[in-house]
């Protein structure tokens, strides 16, 4: 698939939005100044960025307790998500969510989630939805190994296929739930499982945006065309912890550091789109540039934003009790 | 004004909110029935044919038959609503939350907080509930306590046919979700139900009588057995207000509370296990709030702390009885 040039701006921009978004949130929690718990995303921007370049409002994505990526390929705003996780006010979801369960309706992003395995049968309603009301949107669950596992997400893959919903789920596999290897915990193959369920099931080099991108656009336009569900397993690698304060002890020493070296989704996207002379080092550059400075304000603005009020500790528990 | 049935009139609520508003729809297991089999379609709206008879009026489109799989569809329930549509999911026994509930109280109850005030969630989840049928212990538990407990949430527990259709209508119509309770042993009871659609606001108690001796205040089913008890006592001259507070959540505190007063001893009667149940609340409440107005201790007259019995002997043991509600009315009395 031939992307333009706006599309390829377009995905750099996403990707390295996450990159330097998760890289300042793991500065500012070591120095201690994010409360509770953050999952970060940095390693794995190539399947966030490929899979939501095709979506548009109307589609609807349900994520995982390591959403932020999501969240931003989804066009959530930066500096409400900043807020959030700093507990502000003015965050995106009133401080009153966190990390965890940042959400925007109105951008299709139903929610990060704090519960292993929530998100899929979400996204079984939101595809319903679509259907019902034939909005033409499709709804994407992105779950972990981990969560792959879980009754919720085996359930929903046949709920989607009896249903015949314009469904995807996207299983993100790191390596690792927690701390437990996805070769150990996955009992046969994810390929199997899509088989098992009567769907069409793809596996993809997550590290390489335009492998994601290709396959992600081909389920999406079968969703779109009224063919049903697939499942899309996206094999690559988290840079940080399961968790922020995660020492890491069950991976090899060399593994990070390989991987940043040879399997950078931004560096293996910078080297295809140089090599072929699609973009340019200046311009790639620039937009790094602008990215962490923008990356850098809104996370000085965040913690200098007032946080909520013993006013806002009761509402919107209900619209109406 | 007609006798309905209280399956009759959960069905009219539902044909009636569905023709009025095109978003509602059904979802659960064989709330149609028959799907994909080779008999007759609309087999048996659901299993005790409640939705019995809508699948020919709307469609399998808007009466979704469903696997059995509660996670999947009670969370597409909340998930279809978050996105648009105003889904009447069917948890054919409150039981079987065991197997769904992290979707009705991690997911559809804590949307709208978690997510700052934009979500909107108009879910209703119908189940059945209580003792009475000799279905054993993992098909008659009360269970309202629980959902109760989770704010998000807004539990209803219809006491007769008129009840159930307004406060169905109210749940369908509602923005947030609603767990509401379905007694499985009074579809066949009757009342006056008008034709025409209604709603019973949530939060506002109902005061079936009104007497002077003392309040009994009753949840679902059991206020029917309350009514009966007082029937007797009057005959006795003792006078007992029943409140049916209708909802537990939100609960009528303020009713609760001034029917206490008057009467200065109250009895609740829940048939819920005694443990933090909706008698507990009650009591606590009036315990800090109208401590002053008691003339008596708060009296519970609950379900035992033990799993609910198959035997008919045992069974019939377990359910709380009109004859105790009376026993309990008469201690109070007696002894003050």
């Amino acid at each position: 698939m031939q992307l333009s040039r706006d599309e390829l701006v377009r995905a750099y921009r996403t990707m390295r939005t996450i990159r330097a978004f998760e890289d300042r949130v793991h500065e500012e929690f070591s120095a201690g100044n994010i409360p509770g718990f953050v999952h970060l995303y940095a390693g794995e921007e190539a399947s966030a960025a490929g899979f939501c370049l095709h979506l548009e409002d109307r589609d609807n994505i349900a994520s995982t307790h390591r959403g932020h990526g999501h969240s931003i390929a989804k066009g959530c705003d930066v500096r409400g998500m900043m807020h959030e996780i700093f507990g502000r006010k003015e965050g995106l979801c009133g401080g009153k969510g966190g990390s965890m369960h940042i959400a925007d309706l109105e951008k299709g992003m139903m929610g990060a989630n704090g519960i292993v395995g929530g998100g899929p049968p979400l996204i079984c309603g939101a595809a319903l939805s679509a259907k019902y009301l034939k909005t033409g949107g499709v709804a994407i669950a992105f779950v972990g190994d981990g969560a792959s596992n879980q009754g919720t997400t085996l359930e929903s893959y046949n709920l989607a296929k009896v249903w015949n919903l314009p469904a995807i789920f996207v299983v993100e596999d790191n390596g690792y739930a927690e701390s437990t290897a996805s070769a150990w915990s996955v009992g046969g193959s994810q390929l199997d499982r899509a088989k098992g369920f009567g769907m069409p099931g793809h596996q993809v080099d997550g590290h390489d945006f335009f492998a994601v991108h290709e396959v992600a656009g081909e389920v999406i336009a079968r969703a779109r065309a009224g063919e049903g569900p697939s499942l899309v397993h996206v094999k690559f690698s988290r840079y940080y912890g399961h968790f922020e304060g995660d020492a890491m002890t069950y991976r090899a020493s060399d593994e990070i550091p390989r991987l940043r070296k040879d399997r950078d989704c931004l560096e293996l996207f910078r080297k295809r789109v140089l090599e072929a002379a699609l973009l340019e080092e200046s311009e790639l550059d620039g937009i790094d540039e602008e990215i962490n400075s923008h990356v850098a304000q809104v996370t000085d603005e965040a913690k200098a934003a007032p946080m909520p009020t013993e006013r806002d500790l009761l509402t919107d528990v209900y619209m109406r009790y | 004004m007609a006798r309905k049935s209280y399956r009759q009139a959960i069905n009219e609520a539902l044909r009636q909110e569905m023709e009025r508003d095109s978003r509602v729809i059904l979802m659960g297991e064989d709330v149609a029935g028959g799907m994909g089999a080779e008999g007759e379609d609309d087999a048996w709206g659901g299993p005790l044919g409640v939705t019995k008879g809508l699948m020919p009026i709307f469609g399998r489109e808007r009466v979704l038959d469903t696997p059995i799989t509660e996670s999947a569809f009670i969370g597409a329930a909340a998930g279809a609503a978050a996105t648009g549509l105003r889904p009447v999911a069917e948890l054919m026994f409150v039981d079987f939350m065991g197997v769904c509930f992290d979707q009705i109280f991690n997911q559809a109850a804590k949307f709208r907080y978690m997510f700052g005030g934009k979500a909107v969630t108009p879910l209703v989840i119908r189940t059945m509930y209580g003792a009475g049928f000799r279905a054993a212990s993992q098909h008659s538990q009360c269970l309202y306590p629980l959902f109760t407990h989770i704010p998000g949430l807004k539990v209803a527990l219809p006491s007769n046919a008129y009840e159930a259709k307004g406060l169905l209508i109210q749940a369908i119509r509602d923005d947030d979700p609603v767990i509401f309770f379905e007694h499985k042993a009074m579809y066949d009871e009757e009342a006056e139900v008008p034709d025409e659609a209604y709603a019973i606001p949530f939060g506002e108690a109902n005061v079936t009588r009104e007497g002077e001796d003392v309040t009994i205040i009753a949840f679902g089913r059991m206020v029917n057995l309350a009514n009966e008890a007082a029937d007797r006592l009057a005959k006795d001259k003792i006078s007992c207000t029943v409140v049916d507070p209708r909802t537990t959540s939100p609960l009528d505190t303020e009713t609760i509370l001034e029917t206490a007063a008057e009467t200065g001893r109250v009895v609740v009667v829940d048939e819920a296990h005694p443990r933090c149940n909706m008698a507990t609340d009650v009591a606590a409440l009036l315990v800090q709030e109208a401590f002053g107005d008691l003339k008596a201790p708060v009296r519970m007259v609950t379900g035992p702390h033990a799993p609910v019995p198959f035997s008919p002997a045992l069974e019939d043991l377990y359910i709380p009885s009109a004859a105790r509600i009376e026993a309990a009315v008469r201690e109070l009395v007696a002894g003050s």
